[in-house]
């Protein structure tokens, strides 16, 4: 008996769901719904004009890739002292508090953005502040749902780091802050490395924060673009197609471009996420 | 001395007001939930008629069941197909197995944005209206990477020997797959399962797209998040997340514990 066997059902699965669908996109990128081929999708995609003659989907791209920069930016800033004094704790100790910080991945992130539009209306019932619908909102609600995304691969990978390195550096007479930088930093790049594309490709395709916390107010993300283009009737397969398409190949260039800071990818991520 | 005793108050202050940032919305929920006033400032007293709204309420009933049945179908089923998967790749020669783990790894790398309208095109194309069909399908698809991912590392630390040895001994292939491979490597299925099974629950993106008119839990909250939601729903979801959470994290950490004693025995018995 083969055992390579075993895997063809899973392999005939891979091409129908994951490699198909991928052709399709291309497929209606170019093709549209008629079948004959045109480049004018991607040209709308690209350069569709709003009434006031602005080249409104290019905006958003720059918008999304703004907001999701700024977002992962916050993420690190306070992701990594976070994972870094997680790291430094009592063992018993680290892992309940780690375990605190990581359980909101779990938790259905429409449920946690929609406590927090409530915490938004709350507070704006009381001090008379508007939060909701402005562009800060979407920002802290976006912290808000990825911030655990790069606190457990930076903790992981700090807290498995060997202690005696560190030692070693002040032994060699390097002060605390040489030891971070010297030391501790480099060896942290691939927890970096992925934390950064944890949160970064969720926080540029987003949608339902931006339309929950920033309501019509703040300008359409690129994520709200292709919803809409989709979820409108008729559906516009065409525009739509390409503009995921144009999305796909930004995420994953950069996602390539991450990958040369990281020199030992890890390719293990169902299992680092426990 | 000084900077001694501020570092601790510190990193308590600094670690605290993050935990409050992300626990305070969906606790705030929790207890809203068992207030008895539709605006979230006011306390108007104590009252479970959200909960009791919560069980009438048909669309959300049906959302419930969407949510938990595709879960469980789905992640099974990508369970059993995934692992079985996993034992086959693994046995292939080294660039079958690299083709292989690279595709499967698109569902992992690509947004879920972009898998989501991929998988509706699909459907569309072969013309599958059902959307609980279409559902089903996309979950079982976005699973089984986890799950591949979750049983490879086993694989590859389990040693080869030990089958052979079950065949020496009198197996059948089939018998030494299943009294000892799958055995072996039984702490990765579940844990790709239960990752399956996670990720199928909480998830939104996909499957508002594929989902068509079926609504699941999440695409409930966000059609209705304008109107409001029963805050009932937050402890709904949240207490058996904790729940089960907790339950791993303290095995794991009593096995850690047990692991560190045992070490410590062998240390010292040499």
């Amino acid at each position: 008996m083969k055992r390579r066997l075993f895997s063809y059902p899973y392999i005939v699965w891979m091409a129908i769901f994951i490699l198909a669908p991928m052709l399709f996109i291309v497929y209606y990128a170019f093709w549209g719904g008629d079948g004959s081929f045109s480049l004018s999708y991607l040209r709308d995609a690209l350069f569709a004009r709003d009434i006031e003659g602005n080249l409104a989907n290019l905006r958003s791209f720059g918008h999304s890739g703004i907001v999701a920069i700024e977002t992962t930016g916050i993420c690190l800033l306070l992701g990594y002292p976070i994972a870094y004094l997680l790291s430094r704790m009592k063992r018993s100790m680290a892992a309940f508090v780690s375990t605190l910080f990581v359980v909101p991945m779990w938790m259905n992130f429409l449920l946690r953005t929609y406590a927090l539009r409530s915490i938004f209306l709350s507070l704006e019932s009381a001090t008379g502040i508007q939060i909701l619908d402005t562009q800060a909102a979407v920002l802290i609600g976006m912290v808000y749902d990825f911030l655990p995304f790069m606190i457990l691969p930076l903790y992981t990978i700090l807290q498995k780091m060997d202690k005696s390195y560190m030692e070693a550096a002040q032994d060699l007479g390097a002060n605390p802050a040489q030891t971070f930088t010297k030391v501790v930093l480099p060896l942290s790049v691939p927890g970096i490395v992925s934390g950064i594309t944890m949160v970064f490709v969720p926080s540029v395709t987003a949608f339902a924060v931006s339309q929950l916390l920033g309501g019509r107010k703040t300008p359409p993300l690129i994520g709200d673009l292709i919803h809409r283009r989709f979820m409108s009737d008729p559906p516009m397969y065409g525009v739509g197609s390409a503009l995921s398409l144009i999305l796909m190949v930004f995420v994953l260039a950069s996602m390539v471009l991450m990958r040369v800071f990281d020199k030992d990818s890890p390719n293990e991520k169902g299992g680092k996420l426990w | 001395m000084v900077k001694r005793r501020i570092f601790p108050v510190l990193r308590g202050l600094f670690l605290g007001a993050m935990l409050l940032f992300l626990y305070a919305p969906i606790l705030m929920l929790i207890v809203y939930s068992f207030n008895d006033s539709k605006n979230l400032g006011t306390w108007q007293g104590f009252t479970l008629r959200w909960y009791a709204d919560l069980f009438l309420d048909r669309t959300i009933l049906r959302s419930l069941w969407v949510t938990v049945s595709i879960a469980g179908l789905s992640s099974v089923t990508a369970t059993v197909l995934g692992t079985a998967g996993a034992i086959g790749i693994h046995s292939m020669r080294k660039r079958a197995r690299g083709a292989i783990e690279g595709v499967s790894q698109l569902p992992m790398i690509n947004p879920d944005l972009v898998t989501g309208i991929s998988l509706m095109l699909l459907f569309v194309a072969v013309g599958l209206k059902d959307g609980y069909v279409r559902m089903l399908l996309a979950h079982i698809t976005f699973n089984l990477p986890y799950v591949i991912f979750s049983v490879m590392p086993r694989l590859r630390r389990s040693s080869n020997l030990l089958y052979e040895a079950a065949l020496d001994l009198g197996c059948t292939p089939a018998q030494a797959l299943w009294r000892v491979i799958i055995p072996d490597i039984w702490p990765g299925i579940l844990s790709g399962f239960i990752l399956a099974f996670t990720l199928s629950l909480d998830d939104f993106v996909i499957s508002l797209f594929v989902g068509k008119s079926v609504n699941n839990l999440s695409m409930y909250i966000f059609s209705s998040a304008k109107r409001g939601v029963n805050p009932a729903i937050s402890t709904l979801l949240f207490v058996p997340v904790v729940t089960l959470l907790l339950i791993v994290n303290l095995r794991a950490i009593r096995k850690e514990r047990e692991e560190e004693a045992q070490s410590r025995k062998v240390r010292r018995k040499r």
